[in-house]
């Protein structure tokens, strides 16, 4: 078992949060893991990415190899599309639908989708409104999670298991919420 | 025994602190700043009382570091690549003296400059300083060689120089940890006088012993099990890794090496092993993670004799940091894209806060400065503030190093430049600003200086500031008029004060320091989200 996954979105949006959840469950599950991610300058707003790489066996490289990922998870649309070069040809992505949009020449919101509709295999979801109905809008990283969740090869059990070992010491009220906001997204992408 | 999910950075503090750390000096640079941070958490540091505050720079930190291995505990000193240019006075002398309790530093180095200004590979110190220097490939060996290397530095009676890079400080892996060591007691050296005193006299013994010592250290280097021969039959090519590459070389032999490969993780570079591998095979291909330092010492000036492929002869790319895919075409691999990016994504780069206080201050700068048909030049520094070069600011015309910025628009100045203005942090002013400030005082320099104060460290993530609250007062001790020391809160509604106070000081004919003043967006927000829980 082998899973390769790139994480995308912009500076502060949390994706750092969804590698540290799946980076608890897969210690737990006993899977050999390796998660390489952008620190300093890049975090100011910029685009941030992060190579997670999850195996039954040692891995090398912290870098994930063009056309190797098994998934994108982007918490931004078209951060989405910048990684498409590392997806396998039977890869998947799956992206939150609503841009960010902090720079002058942010593309046709229309044009994006599109482009994303070209792929084969794909999960378009609006993470944000999910995650207030189930409580907070800072849950939407959580909710992205649980929507890739039936891609990782990750025993959902245990990813619930990571996210009361991360939000543990931020009370039972934070872990409920972001618990809800799991079972939200998984129970999306799998309807989807 | 125990396994834990650690960045480089963690797996190296974590590391220090169970083999009886008594102190870590540093100044906060990506990637090495959560080394240091690390170890600022940490319970079991905070109990041993574990010395971890933040130093002015680097070169206070290492001579910090050196005074406590002279006192005989365990110390180290951490870094990004640039500050050991910082750091150099000290670093190449600490080879002459020796230390007494072991003493690591680590330089995080930043090859394709992902958070710096260029993307110097540090081994090249180690070779100049003639220093032992270790470089994981992976974090347990991080782990593995801080543990055992301030026995090592101790053993050795030098200090080693511990180099990491980008991928190894930021990715997180498994590591499994080690008994805690006590710290070492207070003693200090009995030979002192005849290593620590730099006269010249005693420093020539000192150079002598140095050059002894190479010998020792190469020994060292080809016995201690880090540099490791890997033989496969196929002996047309060999290989040679240097730190991390490593791991992307593997990345293509998933089944094993089918050539044979040699991996260096410990210098001086180990001379057996090397003759071993260029012995046994027809050509060499180098895969080094920086500099083709070992590829250029390996072909010989003239490049006669050996055949030696990497960075130099066009193999590898010249510059930027490798990966798999690097390595895989340098092996002749296909490697293969299905999707490319389509057109339509465009860059998204980092810029300032929204309602960061640095944009208050370009924004009011620049409208003074457009009063001036063009004339007035801003040479800016390292910071968040290096963003004021994009648009819509455009605010700046120079970013070269910590402190650069008063001292080049000093001599612009000399030259004949007005105006004159100087752009830097609070952290960047006390780390390498105030001597040149000094300079400016001492000839009443034409000089509009901006100490742009968030009140911390903020680039690398908000860590203390040394100077915090007493800014006017350091500007003031240096020999500013107190009346040309002008502090402002940078908010649209003080738009015209701004606008005033610059054009009083850029016309006052002296040295002038504006420090708009108003805490970092970030750590304002951390702060509030602290106190809600």
């Amino acid at each position: 078992m082998k899973t390769d996954i790139i994480l995308a979105g912009v500076g502060g949006q949390g994706i750092l949060s969804i590698a540290a959840v799946i980076g608890e469950a897969a210690l737990e599950d006993g899977l050999y893991m390796k998660q390489a991610e952008v620190h300093g300058m890049s975090q100011r707003g910029g685009d941030v990415q992060s190579n997670l790489r999850l195996s039954d066996k040692p891995i090398a490289s912290d870098l994930i190899a063009l056309g190797q990922a098994d998934l994108i998870i982007s918490l931004e649309p078209m951060e989405s599309l910048r990684y498409l070069p590392y997806l396998k040809e039977d890869g998947r992505i799956v992206t939150h639908s609503q841009p960010f949009d902090n720079i002058p020449n942010y593309p046709d919101m229309e044009k994006v989708l599109a482009e994303l509709d070209k792929l084969p295999y794909k999960v378009v979801i609006d993470v944000e409104t999910v995650a207030k109905e189930v409580g907070s809008a800072r849950a939407a990283n959580i909710v992205m999670l649980g929507a890739a969740a039936p891609f990782i090869n990750i025993e959902y059990a245990k990813l619930e298991d990571g996210i009361r070992r991360i939000f543990g010491r931020k009370g039972e009220e934070i872990v409920n919420m972001n618990l809800k906001a799991l079972k939200a997204g998984y129970d999306l992408a799998k309807g989807a | 025994m125990e396994k834990h999910l650690f960045l480089g950075d963690e797996a190296i503090a974590q590391a220090a602190i169970d083999a009886g750390l008594s102190g870590v000096y540093a100044y906060p640079g990506t990637p090495s700043t959560e080394i240091t941070e690390y170890i600022q958490t940490s319970s079991v540091a905070k109990e041993r009382g574990i010395h971890s505050r933040w130093s002015t720079n680097e070169k206070t930190a290492m001579e910090a570091a050196l005074g406590m291995s002279y006192a005989g505990k365990r110390t180290l000193c951490c870094m990004k690549h640039v500050g050991l240019n910082v750091a150099a006075d000290c670093f190449m002398n600490v080879a002459m003296s020796g230390i007494n309790g072991g003493m690591i530093i680590i330089t995080a180095d930043d090859p394709s400059m992902h958070s710096s200004q260029n993307e110097q590979d540090n081994r090249v110190y180690g070779n100049f300083a003639m220093l032992p220097m270790l470089e994981p490939s992976n974090q347990q060996e991080a782990y593995d060689m801080v543990y055992d290397g301030f026995e090592l530095s101790e053993r050795l009676g030098y200090p080693i120089l511990l180099r990491i890079t980008t991928r190894m400080a930021h990715s997180r892996a498994g590591v499994v940890t080690r008994p805690q060591k006590q710290e070492n007691p207070l003693h200090t050296p009995e030979d002192g006088r005849q290593r620590f005193i730099l006269l010249p006299a005693l420093a020539r013994k000192r150079f002598k012993a140095l050059i002894e010592a190479q010998d020792t250290f190469t020994e060292v280097s080809e016995t201690s099990g880090y540099n490791q021969y890997f033989d496969a039959p196929d002996k047309s090519l060999g290989i040679i890794t240097t730190g991390i590459a490593f791991n992307y070389l593997s990345e293509n032999y998933p089944d094993g090496f089918t050539h044979p490969v040699l991996k260096i993780t410990q210098y001086p570079l180990p001379r057996k092993l090397l003759e071993r591998i260029t012995g046994a095979c027809k050509e060499i291909l180098i895969l080094e993670e920086g500099f083709p330092i070992v590829e250029k010492q390996l072909k010989g000036f003239l490049g006669k004799g050996l055949t030696v492929r990497g960075r130099l002869d066009g193999t590898l790319q010249r510059d930027g940091e490798l990966n798999p895919d690097a390595v895989g075409k340098a092996l002749g691999r296909e490697v293969k894209s299905y999707y490319p990016v389509p057109e339509i994504v465009e860059q998204r780069p980092p810029a300032l806060c929204r309602g960061c206080g640095h944009r208050d201050v370009y924004e009011a700068l620049n409208e003074v400065l457009s009063e001036y048909n063009g004339t007035a030049k801003v040479f800016s520094d390292i910071g968040c503030y290096t963003l004021g070069a994009l648009p819509p600011f455009r605010a700046i015309d120079s970013c070269i190093d910590m402190g650069a910025s008063i001292t080049m628009a000093k001599g612009a100045a000399d030259a004949g430049l007005f105006p004159a203005i100087s752009v830097i942090g609070d952290s960047t002013f006390t780390h390498s600003g105030m001597t040149g400030l000094l300079d400016c005082v001492n000839e009443s320099t034409h000089i509009t200086i901006i100490i742009s104060d968030n009140e911390t460290t903020a680039m690398t993530g908000g860590q203390d500031s040394a100077g915090t609250g007493r800014l006017e007062a350091i500007c003031a001790g240096i020999g500013v008029e107190p009346e040309h020391i002008r502090t402002v809160i940078p908010l649209k509604k003080n738009y015209e004060e701004m606008k005033s106070i610059i054009r009083e000081e850029i016309e006052y004919r002296g040295v002038s320091v504006i420090i708009p003043r108003r805490e970092c967006i970030q750590a304002f927000a951390g702060k509030r989200k602290t106190a809600q829980k």
